[in-house]
């Protein structure tokens, strides 16, 4: 895979150039990638056995319910969304510090402990599934906490893992040189990881514990995770289009003062019904209403960039799933947030398949997209810094109809869940006031039912584009011998203001 | 290369950043130690009782001060026919508060709300009409959760739970679990919920 010495070196290897053309941190990060992918197969499997018992209630019953299809679901989901997180630091860190990994032993090591680590509770959760009714159960089957349920002797071998991972890339900043975008993704992990911190205590009353379960998931996926693809979108964007590193960094200053000014206050909308004080109806809904205007930010900020460079970028697919990125952050965790956000909605649609819609889209649109833009940033390199830009074999007909059959099957799985969820909200909230039995009158009605069947035939869509998205991912640059298109330097400042 | 202005800078931006981040998060610290006071189990606020409220009736009424419903603690109504103490009452709720985590319940119902879509939402589930009355309510709720093959209750749905291995002891520690969580005051969440009747109603 060496890089053949005309080639210019605009992109990641320009720092760190490496004999197999890709440094150290690069190579981790492919391993990273892989496993991400295998995550994302197992994250879709799942969720296709869960969608189907929504139908089919006796498929699997006792032997892998609902309860556990849908943890590994939600679990690999987020499992893959952070391989994909960190796989891009690693591909980044060295060509932004402009010096090699401190720790690259140290790394290695880190990959396959915590791969083993989520092997085993993996198996554990298919395997074992439940306890009794004490806290071995907690500390080594499952914590039984939504998103965050690895058993405790994981969330310490997270934490150590996580730090090891910080140290490589705070060390190798510190080694290096520093820029607006390392300095900020590092506070940016100092953040995250400590809110790890705040889901891993045991407390018999629900209120409290559902207090700090928040800090976690709210704080990681509406603030530091948001700031994080922040600081991956600023680079991504400099090395596919060539934009410029002090137009990038302002606006990652812009978005992460609008992000945080607005999400961490936005929190309040988890505690509206959980026994907090009422002032949180009225600060939940103020600030979480103002959520979605930094994801516009990003939108303006990302198709402007892409507008300014005539979208001539050296990467296609990637440069297309960084605008998905951009849109599908903007209209599922922005739009679809907002629509349930405010407290006078949220009372008839909490606990709805409303949650489970916004999910969906949220998740797909703000993390799943970026991740796989940057998987094609790496495979570029990989195959050589080798031609990604239009005019590809078959004219990149893979790229472009997983790109669409995903959106459309995420879009579809979305819009058939709201529709649930709108019927949910009237026939068991508004009208049958929350009892069990208005619960599964609202369950049996056509519009739910119809849903149902409507989001197993787009979850089958987004399984089709999974699995074009594999097939484009190892052939991808294959055999191309054509060097990748060059593009502007991102620290060049234009000779006359413009 | 002309400087930008003064408000499209770098420099200004970062500072932005760093003050507004910093600024909302002492507030949310303030507001974190505020309401740690208040959801204390038993605190003074009287938003999450303490455990020993299971020893009590407990009712949802409209509440037309705050125009929102809210839990009432009526009359001694004793669990199981016991009156426990404030520490046994706390054993017992932390014996069903554990298994309900150990059983990964989250994972098909909610709690306050959250969770899984799958199966019904059990903050009020104590109350649920779906039990009968006050005198089957009990016995009902051990059949159900220790044998939930058996007594399935799907409305129709063909949904059933599955049998978690819950013994007789944990099926208790997640009643008087449910009985407390049902006496949160939630904000008058869920909306509109009639309880089954209770107190020779």
């Amino acid at each position: 895979m060496a890089i053949s010495a005309d080639i210019p070196l605009t992109g990641v290897d320009a720092a760190v150039p490496h004999e197999s053309g890709l440094s150290t941190g690069q190579k981790l990060a492919l391993k990273y990638f892989v496993a991400a992918m295998v995550l994302f197969a197992a994250q879709t499997v799942f969720g296709l056995l869960a969608g189907l018992q929504f139908i089919y209630p006796e498929f699997l019953f006792g032997v892998l319910d609902f309860n556990v299809n849908r943890m590994v679901h939600l679990n690999a989901m987020i499992v893959w969304m952070l391989y994909g997180f960190i796989g891009s630091i690693y591909w980044l860190v060295e060509d932004e510090a402009g010096t090699e990994l401190v720790g690259p032993k140290l790394a290695n090591i880190n990959f396959w402990v915590l791969t083993a680590a989520v092997t085993v509770v993996v198996i554990v959760y298919l395997v074992v599934q439940v306890g009794a009714g004490t806290h071995a159960s907690i500390w080594f089957i499952n914590e039984g906490r939504e998103y965050i349920e690895a058993p405790r002797w994981a969330d310490i071998g997270i934490v150590v893992c996580t730090g090891v991972f910080f140290y490589n890339i705070a060390a190798t900043f510190i080694k290096g040189r520093w820029s607006g975008i390392s300095g900020t993704l590092v506070l940016d992990l100092i953040a995250l990881a400590g809110l790890y911190l705040a889901g891993m205590f045991y407390t018999t009353n629900l209120s409290v514990d559902q207090y700090w379960w928040w800090w976690v998931v709210h704080l990681w996926v509406e603030a530091t995770w948001e700031v994080l693809v922040g600081c991956i979108m600023a680079w991504g964007l400099m090395k596919t289009l060539g934009a410029r590193r002090r137009i990038v960094t302002t606006w990652l200053y812009i978005e992460v003062a609008l992000m945080f000014g607005s999400g961490i206050l936005g929190l309040g909308h988890h505690y509206f019904w959980i026994g907090t004080p009422e002032y949180w109806l009225g600060l939940g809904g103020f600030f979480s209403a103002l959520e979605p205007i930094p994801l516009v930010a990003m939108v303006v900020h990302a198709v402007y960039d892409a507008g300014r460079h005539g979208f001539r970028s050296n990467n296609h697919p990637a440069l297309a799933w960084l605008i998905a990125h951009a849109f599908g952050n903007f209209l599922g965790a922005g739009v679809w947030g907002f629509m349930q956000t405010l407290p006078q909605i949220n009372l008839y649609t909490h606990g709805t398949q409303w949650a489970a819609s916004h999910g969906h889209l949220a998740f797909f649109g703000a993390y799943a997209t970026i991740n796989i833009a940057f998987i094609y940033i790496a495979l570029q390199h990989w195959r050589g810094n080798v031609w990604m830009s239009g005019g590809l074999p078959g004219g990149g007909w893979k790229w472009k109809w997983s790109l669409g059959l995903q959106c459309v099957g995420v879009m579809g799985m979305t819009v058939a869940m709201l529709i649930a969820g709108y019927e949910q909200a009237f026939v068991e909230r508004a009208v049958g006031g929350s009892t069990w039995s208005a619960f599964f009158d609202g369950q049996t009605r056509p519009w739910f039912l119809q849903a149902m069947q409507w989001r197993m035939v787009f979850g089958l869509v987004m399984t089709a584009g999974m699995a074009i998205l594999f097939w484009d991912l190892l052939t991808i640059g294959r055999g191309e011998t054509r060097p990748a298109k060059q593009v502007p330097d991102p620290e060049a400042e234009p000779a006359a203001a413009g | 290369m002309t400087e930008p202005v003064w408000w499209a800078s770098e420099n200004f931006w970062r500072k932005t950043a760093i003050f507004v981040t910093a600024f909302m998060f002492v507030i949310l610290i303030f507001l974190t130690f505020h309401s740690m006071s208040v959801i204390l189990a038993g605190s003074e606020a009287e938003r999450v009782p303490a455990y020993s409220v299971i020893n009590h009736r407990i009712d949802y009424r409209f509440d037309n001060e705050r125009s929102m419903f809210r839990p009432v603690i009526g009359e001694e109504a004793p669990l199981f026919g016991t009156m426990y103490t404030e520490a046994e009452a706390r054993a017992l709720v932390d014996l069903g508060k554990l298994t309900v985590q150990a059983k990964n319940c989250m994972n098909c119902h909610t709690l306050y709300g959250n969770g899984a879509y799958y199966a019904p939402d059990l903050t009020k589930a104590w109350l649920d009409p779906g039990w009968g009355n006050e005198q089957s309510r009990e016995t009902l709720m051990l059949m159900f959760l220790t044998d939930p093959v058996a007594n399935a209750r799907t409305y129709g749905t063909g949904r059933r739970m599955p049998d978690l291995g819950v013994t007789d002891e944990e099926a208790r520690g997640v009643i008087a679990f449910l009985k407390w969580m049902s006496a949160v005051d939630t904000n008058g969440f869920p909306y509109g919920f009639t309880p089954l009747p209770q107190g020779g109603e």
